[in-house]
Order: C-alpha cells, then structure tokens, then sequence
C-alpha cells in the first residue's frame, strides 16, 4: 500500500472534520423528522428520512430553495436555525482543514516525494544517476543530455533541484531533494531499474561519495559507479571495494601539470577531447621551467608540489599555517599571510617563473595574483577557482591555467560516459609524444575545426551495424577503414569525420589508424567528428542499400518490384550486346 | 488502554449491531423493522468508515473494504425504500420489506466480518 501514502496520510488528517459533519447532518435529520410538522392542508404530520435529508443537503451548502416540502412550523424553523449554525462551522471545519494540509510542509514534501518515485517508475530509456547538483552536476548533466541519456539528480539543496527545470535541455532531469547517504533514496532514484546506466556521486562531501559508492556496490552490483574523491583517504577505501572510476580533481590536475610540462600538445589534445560539448581549443600552452612558488598547502598545494617535484623544479610553499612536521617534502617554506608583497618577496618572486595561487578561497587567489603580476609581470600564473561565480573575475584577469575542481571532474566524468574507447585513446594520448600529438591536433583541426568534436564509436557487430557485418562475413572484398567515412549521397565525397582508434578483441588498440586498414567483424573504431557526419554514417551501418552504394557504387534498387526490373533491364541490356 | 482503539472498536461494533437489530425479525413484516434503526445504522456505518480510512496497513484495507461493502448495500437498501415510498403505486408490502432487509443483511454480513478482523488483530497483538 505504500503506492498512495500522501493520499492516506491526507485522509486521516480529515477524519475529525468528516466525523464532525456525519454528526451534524445525523442530528439535523433526526430532529426534523424528530419534530412535528404540518402538510399543506395543515393537517398534522412528520417530515420523512429522505426529505430531511434533502433540506439539509441545501441549506447547509448555503444553497437554500426554501421550505420543501410544506412551509414550516415555527418549531421546525428554530431547530432549522440551530442546524444551520452547526453545519456551517462543520463545513468551514472542514475547509479550514483541507486548506491547512494543502499548507503543510510534511504532506507537500510527502506528495513531490510520491510523484518524483512515479516518475522514475515510468522511466524506461537509459539513465544516469547523479549524486549532487552542484556545479560538476550542472555541467555533466548538459553533457549527459547531449549524449541522448534522461538523468535522475539527487541533492540536499531544494533550491538546486528547482534549478534543474530551468536549464534549457532536451529532457528535463527527473529532481529529488534528499540526502544521499540515505540508500532508500538511491533506490527511489531507480538503482535497481535495468535502465540504469551508471551512478554519479559526485557531491562536495567525500563521505557521503562514499556512502553511494558502498550503496551501489551492495545493492546493484552491476552498475558502474563514478565517485569525486578529494582525499587520498577516501580513494583509497573506494578503491578497496572495487568502485569502477575514481575521480580526484586535484590529482588529475596534478597529472595534466605534469603533462603541459612535459609534452603541450598531448595536453591540448587531451583537454580538447574531453572538452565539454561546445567548448574550442585552447592556444597551447607550456608551464617554464624554473623556480616555482605555490601559494597554499591544502590538498591541492600538494598535489601541485608532488606534480612539480616530478619535474624536479625549485619549488618554494608559501601558507599562512605553518610547516606540518610528518612526511614533510624538502622544499622551501615561507610561513606568512598569503596575499601580502613582504612574504612573496621572502619567497623569491622576482627570480621566480611561476605561481600558483591554490588556496581556498576564490577572492584570496585572485590578490595573489594580482599582487605577484605587479612585482614579476613576467609570471606563469595557474589560478585556483573554486566557485562558478568567481568566472567574471577570473576572465577578467587572464590567467595562463585556471582550474576549476568541478570541472576537471565534469571532464573526467565526460570522458568515461561519452564512449570506452576513448579511454583507450587518451591512454595512447598520454604515453605518445608531443609532435605525434601536434600532427592529430592538426590533422583534426584541418578536419573539423577547433569545436570539440562528436566521438562516437562503432562496433561491426551484427546488432549495431547489422549491413556492414554482413558484408564482411559473407563477400570476399574487403572494407577498408576509409570506406567508412565515405558520404551516403555521393560516394566521393568524405564525412567530416577522423578515425582515431580501431580496437580489436583485447590486443593493444592501434591509434590513428591508416585509412587503407581492413577491418574485420567485431572490430571497434573510435571516430571524431561532426554530429551530421554521424548520422550520415549511420545509414551506411545499418542500411543494405545505402552499404552497396557506398562500397560498390551500384545503386542498388530497393523492394523486390524494383529488384525484378532492374533484372529485366539487365537482361534485355544482355541481349542488346549478344 | 488506547482512546483511540476504544473509540474504533466502539464504532464497528455499534455499526454491526445497530444493522444487526434492524434486521433481526421478521424479514416479510415491515412492523419489525423500524426506519430510526435503519437511519442510526447508516450514520453510524458512515462513522466507523470514515475512522478506517488512513490506516495503510493490509488489514486496515480489508477493513476499509468491509465498510464500503456495508455502506453500498445500506445504500442501496435506502434507495428501495425511497422508491416504494414516494415513487410507487403499491403501500410498503412484505415483497419491498423483504428486499430492503435482505440487503441491510448483506451490510451485517459485512459488518461481522469487520468484527471477526478487529477480534482476529486484538488477539495478535502480544500486549
């Protein structure tokens, strides 16, 4: 019976009112037919059950046609005042009440719990769970919706849940105002449903990460969880239970630091990838190499120095606490206020190449960078924003790197659900080197232009590209990679797409493939390219027809009226030449 | 004790034996079966439902059911005696007596069960 509890949680609150007002239309009947009456010809007589009951009907909804069915005595008339009086305090108890519950809290809050499980309950096409709206929801959430997926998000915040309906979006996301820690609302939020594609946990809080991952891995094992991690702690113990992706925004930008220094282009090409739908490439860029200060020792202070070391740089701290003892790295140290000019001088930034201004707060960041501008305007600066609202600010100031935690994690996130194959990809992107990277990026750019392309990927599998599976188990001729990209409406032209990758049961996936490459059934090719190139490819896939055009260039008739005349005209062709 | 449960019981019972004295007699004589008892069995039957609603437990819908049942059939056994009384031809004879009891026993049938239920989940209840 749980289906309607708002309903009975409703109804019992009525019960008072509606017992109040059986009594009164009990007693008001009873006392009319009770009382002696007089008919129209003013013999003595008695007012039925039914017509008490149909006097009262009207008069006490205020409706009143008059005395039916004689006129009354003056003894029905006084007892009449008396119910009047009662009924009406009995209906406006009753409306007091029903008003007062539409009022309350509890029951609103019950009924928006009932209609969201509802809602969830009819939700059939994939979708994703998203733990925590903030601003690494919002941002995946678009990307989610680009990608074709419905998304149910979960936040504490009611007021971000009620942003949900505002974002412009293809499908809304279904919203819920609840703790996620409370793994009812996980299942609420359809955990056990099949079309469930993945959990993402993704809230400011590392515990309550941990609680959806423990949640997901106990209640639906299947599912792929996605969790933020910001201490090395939490990584460590979701990890230990086999969470499927982990995600810490200071260690991944630890990590790209680390890569900008060593190879720029594999940098670019990475964080154009992974881009969020829209967005452009970046100019490359490339940290110097030198003498670094890093402003703030928290967890991003450190994995910035740890980055650093790796490079092995001079690296100066500078914090306002002072230098922890245990597993202290052998770096200078300046314990001091953060924004003023004396400490950063102590911290040699005149002979410096860099800062990064990686405390806390947002408006802190900014003064250090600003301050260390004007005494070493030469200055690589890397600029920490913490919140969304700071981007005025920080566009102001022109930062060489900003990074964004929610937006590293939105791009980590991203790159997992857009398609498994560009994970392998990135892989490859990371251990190549930086002219490999600078030909792709160029190779791409000629190609599609500087937006972050639409990656797809296709499997030759008989379900997903059931024309071009076919062909390969059953012709002789090959298909080459190139043909692939091949247009529908005229076989010489190209789409605007590149093959990045081509996968082949589990043997090492090759990375920018030669278009002369000859594929085979359950091959998996990672494309780039635009969305209308997609589409266009896709008839090829699936299509006999548009197949045969594509890899022969014989417009093949389609239904068999077609089929028998272009045999007749065949035939008649035959006869012509003999 | 309960206030709550006293006044539960209380309505239920007085629901089934109020229609139970309507129906007792016999079911041809409309001189057994006085209309007052018929009235206070359809307000009361009205009460008790009213009281049972909310409950979202799976006995408290059987409940529920029960009560609804009662409520049709008193109902019913209302609108067929309105009709004889002001829409036909014929003064209120043993065949209209007859059909009016017989439906008001269906309502104690009812009725009954939703006592035997109520006494079924007393006893259940360890304290």
């Amino acid at each position: 019976m749980t289906m309607s509890t708002p309903l009975f949680l409703f109804a019992r609150q009525l019960r008072a009112p509606l017992i109040v007002l059986i009594a009164v239309y009990a007693i008001g009947i009873l006392g009319l037919v009770l009382i002696p009456a007089r008919d129209s010809s003013g013999n003595a007589a008695s007012m039925s059950f039914f017509h008490a009951f149909y006097f009262l009907s009207y008069t006490a909804t205020t409706i009143g046609y008059g005395e039916l069915p004689n006129a009354f005595t003056d003894a029905q008339r006084l007892w009449v005042t008396v119910v009047i009086y009662m009924s009406v305090l009995g209906w406006a108890y009753l409306i007091a009440t029903l008003i007062s519950l539409l009022h309350d809290r509890a029951l609103t809050e019950a009924i928006k719990a009932e209609r969201v499980r509802r809602e969830v309950r009819r939700l059939h096409e994939p979708f994703f769970i998203v733990c925590g709206f903030g601003e690494t929801g919002t941002l995946i959430h678009h990307a989610i919706d680009h990608a074709g997926y419905r998304c149910v998000a979960v936040d504490v915040d009611p007021a971000r849940v009620v942003e949900i309906d505002l974002a412009h979006l293809k499908a809304t996301a279904i919203g819920i105002s609840a703790d996620v820690r409370n793994p009812g609302i996980l299942i609420d939020a359809g955990l056990k449903k099949p079309a469930c594609q993945g959990v993402l946990a993704l809230t400011n809080d590392d515990h309550a990460n941990l609680a959806v991952a423990l949640a997901v891995r106990l209640l639906n094992p299947a599912v792929p969880v996605l969790a933020r991690s910001q201490s090395p702690a939490t990584t460590a113990t979701m990890q230990a239970f086999g969470t499927d992706h982990i995600v810490n925004p200071f260690a991944t930008f630890g990590a790209y630091l680390s890569l900008a220094m060593q190879s720029p282009g594999s940098y670019r090409l990475l964080s154009w990838l992974t881009g969020l739908p829209g967005t452009t490439l970046d100019a490359e860029t490339c940290p110097p190499r030198g003498r670094w200060i890093v402003c703030g020792y928290g967890q991003f202070g450190r994995e910035v120095v740890d980055s650093l070391r790796r490079e092995v740089m001079p690296i100066c701290i500078v914090d306002a606490a002072p230098a922890p003892d245990a597993g202290w790295p052998t770096a200078e140290y300046v314990c001091g206020p953060v924004t003023d000019r004396g400490t950063l001088l102590s911290a040699g930034i005149a002979d410096a190449v860099g800062i990064v201004a990686g405390t806390g707060d947002d408006v802190t960041n900014l003064a250090i960078a600003i301050t260390a501008r004007t005494i070493n305007p030469r200055l690589y600066v890397i600029l920490r924003q913490r919140l969304r609202a700071s981007q005025p600010l920080t566009d102001a100031y022109d930062a060489d790197i900003v990074m964004v935690a929610s937006e590293i994690v939105a791009h980590e996130c991203i790159a997992v659900l857009r398609t498994p194959l560009l994970a392998r990809y990135l892989a490859v992107v990371r251990s190549r080197d930086d002219a490999w990277a600078d030909a792709v990026v160029a190779r791409l750019e000629g190609c599609l232009g500087t937006v972050t392309p639409e990656l797809w990927t296709v499997r030759l599998t008989d379900k997903e590209a059931p024309a071009i599976a076919t062909w390969l188990r059953t012709e002789a001729a090959k298909i080459r990679l190139s043909e692939l990209s091949r247009d529908p409406s005229d076989r010489d032209a190209t789409l605007d797409c590149v093959p990045l990758l081509v996968a082949r049961d589990q043997a090492d996936p090759l990375a920018m493939p030669d278009p002369a490459f000859e594929l085979a059934c359950d091959d998996a090719v990672l494309f780039a390219g635009t969305l209308a190139a997609r589409n266009a490819q896709a008839q090829t896939l699936v299509n006999i027809n548009v197949r045969d055009y594509v890899l022969s260039g014989r417009e093949v008739p389609g239904g068999h009226v077609w089929e028998w005349l272009a045999n007749r005209r065949d035939r008649r062709g035959l006869a012509v030449h003999t | 004790m309960n206030l709550e449960k006293v006044v539960f019981g209380f309505f239920i019972l007085l629901a089934a034996t109020l229609n139970f004295g309507f129906v007792y007699g016999d079911p041809g004589d409309p001189e057994h079966h006085h209309v007052y008892e018929f009235f206070a069995a359809i307000v009361v039957n009205f009460i008790a439902t009213v009281l049972k609603v909310g409950e979202s437990t799976q006995i408290g819908a059987l409940h529920l059911a029960t009560s609804l049942v009662a409520i049709l059939q008193l109902c019913a056994a209302a609108i067929v005696w309105f009709w004889v009384a002001y829409e036909s031809q014929d003064a209120l004879g043993v065949r209209h007596t007859v059909a009016i009891v017989s439906l008001a026993a269906g309502a104690l049938l009812a009725n009954l069960i939703s006592v035997v239920m109520l006494i079924i989940e007393t006893t259940l209840q360890r304290r």
